[in-house]
């Protein structure tokens, strides 16, 4: 019981960092209807910041210093290479921020080098007793660090102007415009949000363990999570990603002694095969809208 | 009267069809006229571009004896990038399938030949059968079916959703080929390529008249053209205007009549087959392959090369991926050029770290700047030559 527990904790703290990632994914594919490649390397550019400035000011400082850096990061990459491309095919941006992260990843990692980076964090690897049963702190603290993210951005997009705007761009571009919400400053607020999102997901994805020049990868896995949710809804990213989160760290602790033909590591690859069953049963994921498409 | 009017309308037909089906010269002294579609339609309808092909291909085929053996190696492996970036242009370009999972259908070619040319006595699995035409086919056709095991899912989705799918292809392929031990020889270790020979004879090895890297650098040219050829003809049949469909509007195409399902799925198996194929011969240059070469920085390479050399077009295809496998060999010279770049791994701007952000730079720059790749930076300097002295 105690080690399902364990599990849990563990599936929902990770999935909380899946669930970050997924947000960026899904605030830019809402306003430009965009899959952004980029956020991989957005991620492990504010893990970088992390890292480097809990040296200087503590890890609690760090944090909202390097969501900052995402966030400028994102704007700098939607001014550069996302606003001359406006009108073209999504596919088209959708490669080219392919190549905006294949760049950003070369000057992230040379600053990571070849060892392990160590984030400073206060938790490491010690456990809190929660109703007998310990738990790592990590984990409970990036799963209440998300639920505070995820609920101010709710509050954001329920009672601000400027989410009002994003809400009525997701809905329709050209109806917003003619209302007189500047489509070009909502874009550029979506990258800058979701390069914030992808530098706080990128603060806990080391803690306790610390970072290198492979851990983008772990961003990838937030794409079976909007997949899994519905590529374009902010609460079926919250889902998916503590969903991905909960089903990759069940096959951790158990597929070894189920299924060992399976291979190590096999839970690196179970988001991608939920993503294939998902999508062959319900391809707008369980909250997406279906596209209605006409000829 | 009304046994006339058949006949009548006969020889009317007659007079308006013949024409087109005979195969018809352009006018004299007009060639850039055309009188039929099969003439619009011809392999190289210009004169111009039958001269320039016979050169590009005599070059091609001189060069070894004029060139050092490691540029030979270089090309080789370049022509064997185009074959598979060819297969990427066939379904991301014509069809308008965006896919990255190009690296796992190569990689499923790469194993399939290793397994069937393989040592049966070997530490990894090996049939020993290494006449180059059987292992050839082989891997063209055992990634053409894990294309048709992909295409009902191309079917269903489209877009950016296709895109995701075949990104976690890649992962889910870089396990199998890690964890599959006994064929792929396990990730660190690798196991020997596919043996490439012809009726007995080993065409890596130094022969009587040509060096081992010669017959190897003939043999995929060869091989390019062939698969060059076969490509070019299938996209001006019917399938490649039913792809071009597709691909501008594929609710639009279904209704005209042509079929989705087909046409998808047989864009993924083509595809795939020429990616099998690519993967096979892609490592009988350098004799020797890990697992871990299939990953997702191997699908962004193609994309560039798809993407920098042109859409939609097999010159292309060829263009972009000699330019981005000749890239590294440029870089390499970048240390004595520029003395703030260094060729040591461990250092910051090193020639390694250049090459991936050249990989990046360049396929956000083509695309925002020359969406046509290289064949459009042509044909804007073969239209500036043809309108000269006029800008229109």
């Amino acid at each position: 019981m105690s080690e399902l527990v364990e599990v849990v904790v563990r599936g929902l703290g990770t999935g909380s960092v899946y669930a970050l990632l997924a947000l960026g994914f899904v605030v830019i594919y809402r306003a430009t209807r965009v899959i952004s490649f980029a956020q991989p390397a957005f991620m492990v550019a504010g893990a970088v910041a992390v890292s480097f400035l809990s040296d200087e000011i503590g890890y609690a400082l760090a944090v909202p210093v390097a969501v900052l850096v995402g966030a400028a990061l994102g704007l700098a990459v939607e001014r550069t290479t996302i606003r001359p491309m406006i009108g073209k095919p999504v596919f088209v941006i959708a490669i080219i921020t392919l190549g905006v992260d294949v760049v950003v990843r070369v000057f992230v990692n040379a600053l990571i080098g070849t060892d392990v980076r160590q984030l400073g964090d206060p938790w490491g690897l010690e456990t809190v007793s929660v109703l007998g049963i310990a738990v790592q702190q990590r984990f409970v603290a990036s799963f209440v660090v998300t639920g505070l993210v995820v609920a101010a951005l709710f509050a954001f997009l329920r009672w601000t102007r400027y989410g009002l705007a994003m809400r009525a761009v997701a809905l329709d571009q050209e109806a917003s415009m003619a209302q007189g919400v500047s489509v070009g400053k909502v874009f550029a607020l979506s990258w800058a949000l979701a390069g914030g999102l992808a530098a706080v997901a990128g603060a806990f994805v080391g803690t306790g363990s610390g970072i290198d020049q492979t851990t983008y990868i772990v961003a990838f896995a937030a794409l079976p999570a909007i997949i899994l949710g519905g590529i374009d809804s902010i609460v079926g990213a919250v889902v998916g990603g503590l969903g991905v989160g909960l089903v990759q760290s069940l096959v951790a602790a158990y597929q070894p002694d189920v299924a060992p033909w399976l291979g190590s590591n096999f839970q690196v690859v179970t988001p991608y095969l939920l993503m294939l069953a998902v999508l062959l049963a319900r391809p707008y994921g369980l909250f997406g809208t279906p596209e209605v498409e006409r000829v | 009267m009304t046994t006339m009017l058949p006949t009548k309308r006969e020889t009317s037909d007659a007079t308006v069809i013949a024409p087109t089906r005979r195969r018809s010269k352009p006018l004299r002294g007009r060639p850039g006229m055309f009188t039929t579609y099969a003439q619009e339609l011809r392999l190289l309808n210009t004169r111009p571009k039958r001269i320039w092909v016979s050169f590009i291909v005599l070059g091609a085929v001189l060069l070894p004896f004029g060139v050092a053996d490691d540029w030979l190696r270089l090309l080789a492996v370049g022509y064997v990038a185009a074959i598979g970036a060819i297969g990427l242009n066939l379904v991301t370009g014509y069809a308008g399938q965006v896919t990255l999972g190009h690296a796992f259908f190569l990689g499923v070619g790469a194993y399939t030949a290793a397994v069937i040319s393989g040592d049966p006595d070997g530490r990894t699995l090996g049939l020993g059968i290494t006449f180059l035409p059987v292992w050839l086919l082989a891997a063209g056709v055992v990634a053409g079916l894990c294309g048709l095991l992909v295409a009902p899912l191309a079917v269903r989705l489209r877009g950016l959703y296709l895109a995701i799918v075949t990104l976690g292809l890649v992962f889910l392929g870089e396990h199998i080929f890690k964890e599959w031990g006994a064929v792929t020889g396990g990730p660190g270790v690798g196991r020997s390529a596919a043996v490439p020979s012809l009726f007995g004879y080993e065409l890596d090895q130094d022969g009587p008249f040509f060096t081992g890297m010669q017959q190897m650098y003939l043999l995929m040219l060869a091989l390019l053209i062939i698969f060059a050829v076969l490509a070019r003809n299938l996209m001006r049949s019917k399938v490649g205007r039913a792809f071009a469909a597709v691909r501008d509007r594929d609710i639009a195409a279904e209704i005209m009549g042509v079929g989705l399902t087909k046409h998808k799925a047989l864009a993924f198996v083509v595809s795939s087959f020429y990616a099998g194929c690519a993967g096979a011969l892609f490592y009988t240059v350098t004799g020797f392959f890990d697992p871990g070469s299939f990953n997702l920085l191997l699908s962004v390479q193609f994309i560039a090369m798809v993407l920098i050399g042109g859409v939609a077009t097999i010159s292309g295809s060829i263009m972009g991926a000699l330019f981005i496998m000749l890239l590294p060999r440029f870089t390499q010279e970048l240390p004595s050029l520029l003395p703030v770049v260094s060729s040591s791994p461990t250092d910051f701007p090193n020639v390694f770290q250049v090459e991936s952000v050249l990989y990046g730079l360049l396929i956000i720059g083509f695309l925002i700047f020359e969406p046509r790749g290289l064949f459009g930076i042509w044909i804007r300097i073969r239209n500036y030559w043809k309108g000269w002295p006029f800008t229109y």
